[in-house]
């Protein structure tokens, strides 16, 4: 089976596609830090996915009876203001976190790609005109951009998620611009052109795909900043709305017992770091395995 | 006849000259160009917030408690019946004559309210980004020089924290733990209550103003405040500032001219900081302003876990209360600082370092 995937010459295209993968995974799980990262995005996904069975309580049960409780056996993170477990609230507010990175990456990550590639293919006035307004959303302050996007949409998740999305493109189009240009007058792509293939056609099926893998690292890279700036809107009433247990939302609730019940903000910040911390370490892996070339410039 | 040669010289050498000023000139023109671009962009981005993603920007700048009088008045201001196009080109003209519109909560001119919250965020943010260089320069170097030692590791673990810990949540825990617990620096706000509106706004910022004054207790007061929120903030600058200058220095440590002058016999300390430090001091403006810029972005959320009386605060504010002419001016003011920021650093870096220079 390994010496399938380790073929040098393959025979398939699903071979060499499978054989790349088990490269990269390979040349992962010799880096630990990487290891760690994607231990810590596994746990994140596998409870957002398992929720209702890992939290041992509900996270909007109220229980006005032990209310701001101290850690311990019964509630291993504490309750807060309402008698809610921190515990079982992390848990499913992983779910609201993979939401968020997730949709931001998917309505994100294509719209940089297609602008990119576009800009970079035909060069040009197409490209004067798409990059003066990638450059522009570039050097404006994201998480400003973001709260005024929202303040006009009004507050919520869907909102954060779009407003997130619109200050998160411009750096996957810049990428996918250098990349589309070193590769624009390569004779494989002469190569397709003259088989008669559209514009459209070689973009997506043969430029794009080229720009895939040093979208991912930064896309990787850049899930830390977008769990932080979702948090942010939670944490200033902008982003998920009560009784979400978003992160953020809660490290705001717990503002006020912060001298006392210090539990109740601390939290919920900690989840925020460790999975921030986990895509960080998982992106720089990324990027060492699919992109050495980042890695020495930085 | 005999000087022909030396007019041709003479005139080979103006034309030469000529021809660099115009390129002077020209980058200078390109320059202001693009800058130009990138505030018009910043206005049509602010433009499209206050005016076409609200459903009904009328309501969005009145609130919906007006009545029908006030929503036709100012739906008639705000000559929401012309083309887009006329609004936008007005809406230019405002700002550039610094009109920004009311603010429904102060009930004063937006302008007035953010030149006078400015100061705030200013001194908070220059406090937080001397922490930053002062601390994070030398750390950088010294990871650089002793590769793998405590500090370098110290400096990758602060590095990894800069990306992944909210601010607003390290303003909670520092209030908790040095505030209320150590009660080692004051609580929010800038000063003491009692010392609240004592001091005439010369500059706005307090440390300056008290030294004015004369009122050293002020300025002993409103350092003590000002310290934790500004150290927050200069965390995640020296987080910054001392990764890159840390890679900066090994590129240069790894240079073969280091390499030589060692062999030369240069004292260590000499090949360090003259052969290697000065040379990476142009990247380091760059790297330097980006963070400065960064700082004003993050002093948003700090501003509001310390009550602090700044520009962030001003906009979490009034985004609460839906008061978009608010928002709009103060996202404005804090992009167009932004821009500067990263534009100054650009010019100084082609102005200091010969090899941008083209």
């Amino acid at each position: 089976m390994i010496d399938w995937l380790l073929d040098d010459s393959p025979t398939s295209r699903l071979q060499a596609n499978m054989g790349r993968a088990w490269r990269v995974w390979t040349a992962l799980l010799r880096n630990p830090l990487a290891v760690v990262g994607a231990l810590i995005v596994l746990v994140l996904v596998v409870m957002a996915i398992f929720a209702p069975l890992i939290a041992p309580y509900s996270p909007v049960g109220q229980d006005l009876a032990n209310r701001l409780m101290p850690p311990s056996a019964e509630h291993w993170m504490g309750t807060d203001e309402l008698g809610r477990d921190i515990y079982s609230r992390v848990v499913y507010g992983a779910r609201i976190t993979l939401l968020i990175v997730t949709m931001v990456a998917v309505i994100a990550a294509p719209i940089g790609l297609v602008v990119g590639a576009v800009s970079g293919y035909f060069g040009g006035w197409v490209d004067r005109v798409l990059m003066g307004v990638t450059d522009i959303f570039l050097s404006m302050p994201k998480l400003i951009l973001a709260l005024a996007f929202v303040a006009a949409l009004g507050p919520g998740i869907e909102n954060a998620i779009i407003a997130i999305a619109i200050t998160a493109w411009p750096v996957y189009a810049r990428i996918a611009r250098a990349e589309t240009i070193t590769f624009r007058d390569s004779e494989f792509i002469s190569a397709v052109r003259l088989q008669g293939a559209s514009a459209t056609r070689v973009i997506l099926r043969h430029v794009l795909p080229l720009c895939a893998s040093s979208t991912i690292v930064r896309v990787t890279l850049d899930m830390a900043g977008i769990i932080l700036t979702a948090a942010g809107l939670g944490f200033l009433g902008l982003g998920a709305q009560p009784p979400l247990p978003e992160w953020g939302a809660m490290i705001s609730r717990g503002r006020n017992f912060i001298l006392d019940q210090w539990w109740v903000a601390t939290m919920p910040g900690f989840a925020i770091i460790l999975v921030s911390l986990g895509f960080c370490f998982l992106g720089d892996g990324l990027r060492d395995v699919l992109d050495p070339k980042q890695g020495e410039k930085q | 006849m005999a000087f022909e040669p030396s007019t041709g010289a003479a005139s080979a050498r103006l034309s030469m000259l000529a021809s660099r000023a115009w390129e002077g000139v020209a980058s200078v023109l390109r320059f202001a160009v693009v800058v130009a671009g990138t505030f018009l962009g910043l206005l049509a981005i602010t433009f499209f917030i206050g005016r076409v993603v609200p459903i009904d920007p009328v309501l969005s700048v009145v609130g919906d408690r007006a009545t029908q009088e006030v929503y036709e008045a100012a739906r008639q201001a705000m000559g929401l019946d012309r083309p887009l196009i006329v609004q936008f080109f007005a809406y230019v003209g405002d700002v550039l004559t610094g009109d920004l519109g009311m603010s429904i909560s102060t009930g004063r001119p937006v302008v007035d309210d953010l030149a006078r919250v400015f100061p705030a965020t200013l001194e908070m943010a220059t406090i937080g980004i001397i922490i930053g260089v002062v601390l994070g320069v030398p750390m950088g170097v010294v990871a650089a020089t002793h590769q793998g030692s405590w500090i370098d590791q110290v400096i990758r673990v602060l590095g990894l924290l800069g990306y992944s810990v909210p601010a607003f949540w390290l303003g909670l825990v520092g209030l908790a733990i040095f505030y209320a617990g150590l009660g080692w620096v004051a609580g929010p706000g800038r000063v003491d209550i009692f010392y609240d509106g004592l001091l005439d706004p010369v500059t706005g910022l307090y440390l300056v103003d008290s030294v004015i004054a004369g009122e050293w207790d002020i300025f002993w007061n409103a350092l003590d405040h000002l310290m934790l929120p500004a150290s927050i903030l200069g965390f995640f600058s020296l987080a910054y500032i001392a990764r890159m200058t840390r890679s900066f220095m090994l590129d240069q440590l790894g240079q073969e001219y280091v390499t030589t002058a060692r062999v030369k016999g240069v004292s260590e300390r000499r090949v360090i900081w003259r052969h290697a430090f000065y040379p990476i001091r142009i990247q380091l403006i760059t790297v330097i302003g980006l963070s400065y810029a960064a700082l004003l972005e993050g002093s948003v959320m700090i501003e509001t876990v310390f009550s602090w009386p700044g520009i962030g605060n001003y906009l979490t504010t009034a985004l609460l209360t839906a008061d978009m002419n608010a928002v709009l001016g103060a996202t404005l003011v804090i992009g167009a600082v932004f821009i500067m920021i990263n534009k100054i650093s650009d010019v100084l870096y082609r102005i200091l370092d010969p090899r941008a220079r083209r």
